[in-house]
């Protein structure tokens, strides 16, 4: 289905190429050509999908001016520089690698293509022609984390998490820190269940949390298995990547949107115009790349207010939830009172806070 | 009158050549067709997988890039199958052999000797045989099936490599990311021939296959594995002993698993991520018999093979494909040559005969 | 205490059903001489088909859907496996290759199909029982299951007492063990083993459909993530033998599930990949251990794996 589409885009971006031989529009330039590489398939609703609809978005946005290619399952091995290589060779003049294992692969093909930008999402090498972007998912994770503590009645909330990397270590951090900013005595059991895309084992990791008592459950895997976990269990879930409502019906309090469309357009944008530079981008609520979905009907108006607070808070940055004291899981001050986190902190943390059962 | 399958005294020169070429022209041929009733342009799709790898020197590299682990791995696997030892977990091999290499490697960071690579590849063959032994071990001594051990310790590998890429070989200037430190200049292998792209691992694979091609058809130890493989009893008449067969068909092949582990580390990327387990232990079981247990065919299924992966994704961003269309591809042209591979040992007469029970043999 | 321990066991079987559906087809497939390494490719084609059938015919056929998308499931998963049948019974193919070019196939075509899937939701297929037995916090042990739970108790028990009991059973055995003799009899070695493929390829699709169906019902590319493989350990594990296949897939769950307890309850003095390798780690200990202490060993098909084909 999304081929056909895709193949309609290709289609409408060719004819787009063949107006200027006509001579009905001098100024059309040449449409700049993307590619993007993709970890998973583009039909694994998590974060593939979420990256595929953000290539949607641009073209749809830069209608004519952008052709965008892709590649889907692309391992994080030596396998994935021949790709970029090849990308490169095609011609397409930016190139977007959407996980973090592809970083060398990027290193090395940027160095033998300085006419060709690369953007890196996740990483922290950059070059020249070599840019890196990510979200700040855990400005999200801090408006759950609020609502968390606020609906749990048991004071026990989950956290379902993949491997242990800093923006996994973060999510779980900010989720924990704002919950007990509601409510001190809240605690966070986490299982990590070192996959990202298990359906079967992230449903079953979600029904231990529940078993153990949690009452509201989050998540930093791929697919809404767990949500449909809650939605049986009736444990309050929030959806990962989209708004995941409609395998949660009742039970999806909101959900942490990754919106890669307005990133995508600002880069192809500059890219298009000459202003290009290579850049660390690490976009949150203020830009638009971290959205909260719709909040469940039954949530009550007080727990909505708490959370639009802490969203304007993140907006005009008078909110951090990292604001010191701040204590690891020993019980060992990590950040001191009133001091914040630096974003290169924030980027490599492996701690978790005082409260986080692991 | 019915049509009889007559064996074949020795296999068809003529269709081991010609069946796996028609394979792939029917796989084209047939793939075209159905991707364009579906809505794709078929034949663009058939063309950039299986012909522009072949045609566009650019992608050569790449190809053998590919190929040369699957070529490695399969050549040790081909000798256990052939004495129907299922060695299905070489991609723990290959893991384990990877993290032995680097372990020398992150051991000795300073070392800038000529000796500091041979060393990390005969750790990386070490580790592959050591994980082997398990099996080889479990087997012998408590009869427990290769075929259970040998991938559940593929499992086991994955949560070493996860744990020590995570814990005590974690990068420190890695932003706490699970990945180990890149391996130096001295401790990563030099391009073999200066001036070309062509990968160290294509080399080793080139002169293990002739290695393995002169174990399997000069040696006795050769003929004793498909001895063993193909008449048990008679092997043990023979006095070949059915589980110092065990041991050195898993060590073989482990140590083959793990020197393309240490290769490919060493290689490519010089270092460990979540990423380095990429399946080409699996994949090699098929390359494997697909080349029919044979050396110089384990190559050119490996090319084969190699050849498809790469045009899977020039056919998704030239055709835009979707990458499952590789392998249907794939699969397609697999069954293809495994069901022709009938015509190599059998003929097909049109006779009046009486039912009569042949025993095709693995080994061709 | 008991909640919480039914709580967990209903969170096992959930775990184990899919795993033991596939892994009980499998069983008669071996036990007739066959290796099908392509049980992951036809779970995953099950789960596909599973899924659309009950999308597709949800608005109209209400109740029903997922009784015939799950039928469907085992018709795709039967389908495929003449695929891998036609070859190496037919066309004498190496089982190994050709089981693992299935499992290539399936990935692709599920993946292929399923496209136009994703995000899409169905009920899932729960518990027939009124929900005062199926949600009672006792009673759910025994009520709250799919109807799959219990048709996959069934299934196993039915090969048991199949395989040991029945003439049938018999003849697919001595075919497993002594394809020649069994022709020379006058048995139809290659119809029997197409019959117990078509078998194994049925279950391994509903045991898929129950990932998408039951688990989460939706789909997503390579939901199964290597179940497939597990299936197939667990019938060598179970040393061919029906019972023992009920029991090791029992404690392959039992171990998975422990692994997320561990990690849950913040077992972290051992760091959290050693309770993930734990299963596999206790499977191959546990069968090591029963033949150190000579517990009645496997009950391998003689002709496992070996092509046979009839000069006819």
């Amino acid at each position: 289905m999304s081929t056909i589409t895709r193949r309609n885009f290709v289609q409408a971006a060719a004819a787009g190429l063949a107006l200027p031989a006509l001579g009905r529009s001098a100024l059309a330039a040449e449409p700049l050509k993307t590619g993007f590489i993709y970890l998973g398939p583009v039909g694994d609703f998590g974060w593939t999908w979420a990256h595929d609809k953000g290539r949607k978005a641009m073209l749809a946005a830069l209608n004519g001016q952008v052709t965008a290619d892709y590649v889907e399952n692309v391992k994080e091995d030596a396998s994935a520089i021949p790709i970029l290589k090849d990308l490169a060779q095609q011609g397409h003049k930016l190139i977007f690698a959407t996980s973090y294992g592809y970083m060398d692969q990027c290193v090395e093909v940027a160095k033998q293509f300085p006419d060709v930008k690369f953007e890196h999402c996740t990483g922290y090498k950059t070059a020249d022609n070599l840019g890196t972007y990510n979200s700040r998912f855990h400005q999200g994770r801090a408006v759950e984390g609020t609502i968390a503590g606020m609906m749990s009645k048991s004071g026990v909330i989950g956290y379902l998490g993949s491997y242990k990397v800093p923006e996994v270590v973060l999510g779980v951090n900010s989720f924990t820190l704002s919950a007990q900013a509601v409510n001190p005595k809240i605690t966070t059991k986490l299982v990590m269940i070192d996959s990202w895309f298990d359906p079967a084992k992230e449903a079953a990791a979600v029904e231990t949390l529940a078993n153990l008592g949690c009452d509201v459950v989050a998540q930093h895997t791929d697919s809404p298995a767990g949500l449909q976990v809650c939605e049986k269990r009736k444990v309050w879930c929030f959806g990962q990547g989209a708004d995941m409502a409609r395998f949660a019906p009742k039970t999806q309090l909101t959900a942490i949107e990754d919106i890669w469309g307005p990133y995508y357009i600002s880069r192809a944008k500059a890219a298009l115009d000459g202003t290009w530079k290579s850049d660390n981008a690490w976009w949150g609520f203020k830009e638009g790349t971290v959205v909260m979905g719709p909040y469940n009907k039954t949530l009550p108006a007080d727990v909505a207010a708490a959370a639009d607070k802490i969203i304007a808070g993140w907006k005009d940055g008078s909110y951090d939830v990292f604001t010191g004291e701040i204590k690891d899981q020993t019980g060992a001050v990590k950040v001191p009172k009133g001091e914040h986190m630096t974003d290169d902190k924030l980027a490599t943390i492996d701690w978790y806070v005082q409260g986080v059962q692991s | 009158m019915r049509i009889r399958l007559e064996k074949r005294l020795t296999p068809s020169r003529f269709m081991q050549v010609a069946t796996p070429i028609a394979s792939v022209l029917l796989t084209m041929a047939l793939g075209a067709i159905i991707f364009q009733l579906i809505g794709f342009d078929g034949p663009h799709a058939i063309y950039e997988t299986f012909i522009t790898p072949i045609v566009a020197p650019y992608k050569w590299v790449d190809v053998m890039t590919k190929a040369a682990p699957l070529i490695i791995i399969a050549l040790g696997l081909s000798l256990g199958n052939q004495a129907k030892i299922w060695n299905i977990g070489a991609e723990g091999q290959y893991i384990i052999g990877a993290i032995a290499g680097a372990g020398v490697a992150f051991a000795l960071p300073n070392a800038e000797g000529f000796w500091i690579i041979p060393l990390m590849i005969a750790a990386g063959i070490v580790g592959g045989m050591a994980w082997a032994a398990i099996p080889a071990f479990l087997k012998t001594h408590y009869r427990v099936s290769e075929v259970l051990s040998t991938l559940m310790l593929v499992y086991v590998a994955l949560q070493v490599l996860s744990y020590l890429i995570g814990g005590p070989w974690k990068d420190p200037n890695g932003h706490n990311f699970p990945q180990t430190p890149p391996l130096t200049a001295a401790q990563q292998l030099p391009h073999v021939l200066p001036g070309t792209a062509i990968p160290p691992g294509l080399v080793v694979a080139i002169v293990l296959t002739l290695v393995f091609w002169l174990l399997t058809t000069r040696s006795v130890y050769g003929f004793s594995v498909r001895t063993v493989g193909a008449a048990p009893s008679a092997a043990r008449y023979g006095g070949f002993d059915a589980s110092r067969t065990v041991w050195t068909t898993l060590m073989i092949s482990g140590g083959m698993a793990g020197l393309a582990g240490i290769l490919e580390v060493s290689s490519q990327l010089g270092q460990i991520n979540l990423g380095f387990p990429s399946g080409y232990g699996f994949t090699a079981i098929i390359v494997s018999f697909l080349g029919r247990l044979n050396p110089i065919g384990v190559f050119l299924a490996g090319l084969i093979l190699a050849v498809t992966y790469v045009g899977g994704q020039v056919a998704q961003t030239a055709v835009h494909v979707p990458e499952a269309t590789a392998g249907i591809f794939q699969a397609t042209m697999l069954f293809f040559i495994l069901a022709s591979d009938i015509l190599v040992r059998y003929r097909l007469r049109v006779i009046r005969d009486a039912p009569r029970v042949a025993r095709a043999e693995a080994v061709a | 205490m008991l909640t919480f321990i039914i709580d967990a066991l209903v969170t096992v079987v959930g775990v184990t059903t899919p795993i033991l559906l596939a892994a009980t087809g499998e069983l008669v497939v071996e036990k007739s001489g066959v290796l099908n390494l392509g049980i992951e490719g036809m779970m995953l084609i099950g789960a596909v088909t599973g899924f659309a059938v009950a999308l597709t015919y949800g608005d109209n056929m209400g109740a029903l859907a997922p009784w015939l998308g799950v039928l469907c499931a085992a018709l795709a998963g039967a389908a495929s496996s003449m695929l891998f049948a036609v070859l190496v019974l037919t066309l004498g193919s190496n089982q190994v290759a050709t089981g693992l070019a299935l499992t290539i196939f399936g990935i692709g075509l599920s993946s292929l199909v399923g496209a136009g899937y994703v995000g899409a939701v169905i009920p899932p297929f729960d518990s027939l029982f009124p929900d005062s037995l199926a949600g009672d916090p006792l009673w759910r042990v025994v009520f709250g299951y799919s109807p799959l739970v219990y048709f996959a108790l069934i299934m196993v028990f039915a090969v048991g007492w199949f395989l040991n009991r029945t003439r049938a059973g018999l003849i697919l055995r001595a075919v497993g063990e002594n394809d020649i003799s069994a022709h020379s009899i006058g048995y139809p070695v290659i119809a029997i083993r197409y019959a117990a493929i078509a078998f194994g390829g049925a279950l391994a699709g509903i045991g898929g459909s129950y990932f998408s169906m039951v688990i989460t019902p939706m789909w997503a590319e390579q939901m199964t993530a290597g179940r497939g493989w597990i299936a197939l350990a667990l019938v060598v594990f179970a040393g061919w033998r029906a019972g023992r296949l009920l029991a090791g897939a029992y404690f392959f769950g039992i171990l998975m599930t422990l692994e997320l307890y561990a990690k849950a309850s913040g077992f972290s003095f051992l760091p959290s990949q050693f309770w993930a390798s734990m299963p596999y780690i206790m499977a191959v200990a546990v069968l090591a251990f029963m033949s150190a202490r000579d517990v009645t060993g496997s009950e391998a098909p003689a002709c496992l794996g070996r092509p046979f084909l009839p000069s006819t």
